[in-house]
């Protein structure tokens, strides 16, 4: 048995290392690529969303190096992404490619272990299996964080592509690390070497907060990059959906009935009162917190049909009017054409610095009521690549 | 003065309709339902909504502008769930703030959550928050509420909503005749089909009953018959489903919709699904199309989807997947939205059912060549 998973943004250096230490034979399928959108595509259902396609592109390039069991998460509704794993099974079957599904989900615990006993060959790796578990949390926590800051570093770095050949080392580097302490090692040594590139310490970037769908707004390719090619523009970007967040939240707080951070619930309550599945609720109140904290503008990211965000969406405008912050709505398929794409982006960002400059004058002649602070140094545009 | 309960001709009034009646009634209000859709709607929908939603959405819009300046209150609950671990859709579940944010100038909304997820109960605490809202105490509104459910038959009232679209009426009349028709042109062979036949003929008169034993053709025995697989809301709302049951009849084909399937049959096909579906509609249109499937009621199938249905997308699929793979019967998805046009609706509409004909007649006649 040869096991392999999705991928979703730096989810794979978490996965990896649980496998690792309970020593399951995996595969990981090669980095997210146009192939993987291609086949996807092929295989889908013309009208599913776009994370489906893109994970069927994973499991058909898994399966061509040799994977023939899929683990997948689950969900109970009512976003589509709780019957993933469902249609996965049928299209891999009807398409020929003989996988088995394996969904790591259960209505009760004993469910969830014989879901598990599956994938887990021995007795004595199972004992082991909570404190690996305890372990991946943490390094999901800690891959989100080196993220983050490398979100931050990226806009300030003095050495344009410093902070990207960090990261991208990194994630290269996690690929060959075996085991979740060695992981942890190397994020704690990536960590440190972020934090020892050189920052502009009179850099004072655009501040924008990224928000929508879970799947587009973590994963690189999904997104077209979006949160590193802001960076490189000299933007700080934001992003408070994460993996590590939803695993401690929907997977350890809410089976365990522990008391959840809810800000964002509170903060999206004027504009939409319920929980309505997917992430609309955490883009609306996201988009709240942003505005209340400070920044410059909002992106929203999701893909094409996502029934959750398409609420969101219409709901934006309002919390855009009441808080006066731009938002930016980019919406992906497998149609999205890149270079339009950056062209919004980068028109929204020219906005935005505007915007900034108009409201320092303001502030200079005392008719700025609020905002952040005016001083705000114009940096060049690089190109995208 | 009672107070004017407004009732958009949309989305969940192709379930509930007869049960609000009943039960404002009951709470001393009157339920107003807005006009039957028509191009004017749909353009007010389409306009004043974000262009990613599905097109019953958008319509949802166009009927609450519609009944705007002549209502006390709009009724747009928030539709959570209907049936126990079960969901609608998520763009029912935010409706009521996308009304609120997207539409102005509009009378109160009753906006309550409707969430029998967990419990039946939910269905009460609605009820009486509702009852609350237009001024009706606790006990009146639980009783308007078993008042509604006892008189609420949904089978005898999908049963009149589907003469109803037959015979081209926009309201439901009680003493709906029964409507047993096999147009002159049925018979015919399917080249010879004279083309206005498939026009949308509203004042057309209907072509007089008869018996099908008086068919001459011997494949007339039995007449085609089709099931139509689509949430309510498109498939009985005769402007956006572009007439299509009224077509089938028109083409002398029985139609078959998931609401003339039994819910325990329903359940019994559903259950056999490796993990239960979520949504309530996923659950009927699967359950549905598998009884009648297996049943071998039907020789073919219309899935009747909006474009960017989320639901759509994975339950036809589904159900595609396991008709072709378990009985090999043909299916088509006909996706419609704004944009839709008729003409080309009715080419693949009367390829199908030729294509369905042909099959039948050359039935046990497959070449083994292929």
């Amino acid at each position: 048995m040869k096991v392999t998973f999705p991928h979703l943004g730096n989810t794979y250096i978490c996965v990896k290392s649980i496998l690792d230490d309970i020593g399951i034979d995996y595969v990981i399928p090669p980095f997210n690529n146009k192939r993987a959108l291609e086949l996807g595509t092929r295989y889908s259902p013309e009208m599913v969303c776009l994370p489906l396609k893109i994970n069927i592109g994973n499991y058909i390039q898994a399966y061509e190096i040799g994977a023939d069991t899929i683990l997948m998460a689950g969900g109970c509704g009512p976003c589509r992404f709780g019957y993933y794993s469902q249609l996965h099974r049928e299209i891999l079957k009807d398409a020929g490619f003989e996988m088995e599904v394996i969904t790591l989900e259960g209505t009760d615990i004993k469910d969830l272990v014989s879901r598990v006993r599956r994938v887990v060959p021995g007795g004595s790796e199972l004992m082991r299996l909570p404190s690996v578990l305890l372990r991946a949390v943490e390094i999901a926590k800690r891959t989100d964080e080196v993220e983050m800051l490398a979100f931050r570093t990226r806009a300030r770095e003095c050495e344009r592509g410093a902070t990207d050949r960090i990261y991208n080392g990194f994630r290269e580097k996690a690929l060959a690390t075996k085991g979740t302490r060695n992981i942890l090692e190397l994020l704690d040594e990536t960590e440190a070497r972020l934090k020892s590139v050189r920052l502009d310490p009179n850099a004072d970037p655009l501040r924008v907060g990224i928000v929508g769908e879970i799947y587009t707004g973590i994963e690189h390719f999904a997104s077209f990059d979006i949160q590193h090619r802001l960076g490189r523009l000299g933007v700080e970007a934001d992003r408070k959906v994460t993996v590590s967040n939803w695993i401690i939240e929907h997977m350890i707080k809410k089976p365990l009935r522990l008391p959840r951070d809810m800000a964002f619930a509170k903060a999206a309550k004027p504009w939409l009162g319920a929980m309505i599945g997917g992430h609309a609720r955490e883009t609306v109140g996201n988009t709240a917190i942003y505005a209340m904290n400070g920044y410059d503008g909002v992106i929203q990211i999701f893909p094409f049909s996502c029934m959750p965000e398409i609420v969101a969406e219409s709901l934006l405008p309002s919390v855009e009017r009441d808080l006066d912050i731009p938002v930016l709505t980019l919406i992906i398929d497998e149609m999205t054409g890149e270079a339009g794409y950056m062209t919004r982006v980068e028109a929204f960002i020219d906005m935005l610095e505007k915007r900034r400059e108009n409201r320092g004058k303001r502030r200079e002649n005392g008719t700025c009521k609020r905002g952040e602070s005016g001083t705000y140094k114009k940096r060049r545009l690089v190109s995208w690549n | 003065m009672c107070a004017k309960i407004g009732i958009p001709r949309s989305l969940f009034y192709y379930r509930f309709a007869p049960f609000w009646e009943i039960f404002f009634s009951a709470l001393g209000a009157e339920a107003v339902f807005s006009d039957p859709t028509n191009k004017r709607i749909l353009d007010d929908g389409v306009r004043s909504c974000v262009d990613e939603a599905c097109l019953p959405i958008k319509l949802f819009y166009g009927h609450v502008l519609n009944l705007k300046d002549r209502v006390d209150y709009i009724l747009v609950p928030r539709f959570t769930s209907i049936s126990k671990n079960e969901y609608i859709c998520p763009e029912f579940g935010g409706l009521p703030d996308m009304i609120r944010h997207n539409l102005k100038g509009l009378p109160s909304l009753i906006d309550t959550e409707v969430n029998m997820r967990n419990s039946a109960r939910g269905g009460l605490e609605a009820a009486v928050e509702i009852g609350a809202m237009i001024g009706a105490d606790r006990r009146k509104a639980a009783k308007a509420l078993r008042l509604a459910s006892q008189n609420f038959r949904k089978d005898s009232f999908y049963t009149e909503f589907k003469k109803k679209v037959l015979k081209g009426e926009n309201r439901v009349q009680a003493d709906a005749g029964k409507v047993e028709t096999i147009p002159e042109g049925a018979c015919q062979k399917s080249e010879n089909r004279p083309q206005t036949e498939c026009q949308k003929g509203e004042n057309r008169p209907r072509p007089k009953s008869q018996k099908s034993e008086n068919c001459p053709h011997g494949e007339c025995r039995k007449r085609l018959c089709v099931g139509v697989i689509g949430h309510p809301y498109t498939v009985y709302d005769r402007y956006i489903s572009m007439d299509l049951l009224r077509k089938l009849a028109d083409h002398g084909v029985e139609s078959r919709t998931i609401e003339s399937v039994d819910e325990a049959d329903i359940n019994r096909h559903a259950s056999r699904l490796a993990k239960p579906m979520f949504w309530n509609h996923g659950r009927m249109a699967y359950g549905a199309a598998l009884h009648m499937a297996e049943g071998g009621e039907v020789d073919g199938f219309i899935c009747l989807s909006s474009f960017g249905c989320g639901i759509d997308s994975f339950v036809n699929d589904l159900i595609e997947r396991h008709v072709r793979r378990r009985f090999g019967i043909p299916l088509i998805t006909m996706t419609i939205d704004e944009h839709s046009g008729e003409a080309g609706f009715n080419t693949r509409l009367e390829a199908f059912l030729d294509m369905l004909q042909w099959r039948r007649q050359n039935e046990g006649h497959i070449s083994a060549s292929g």
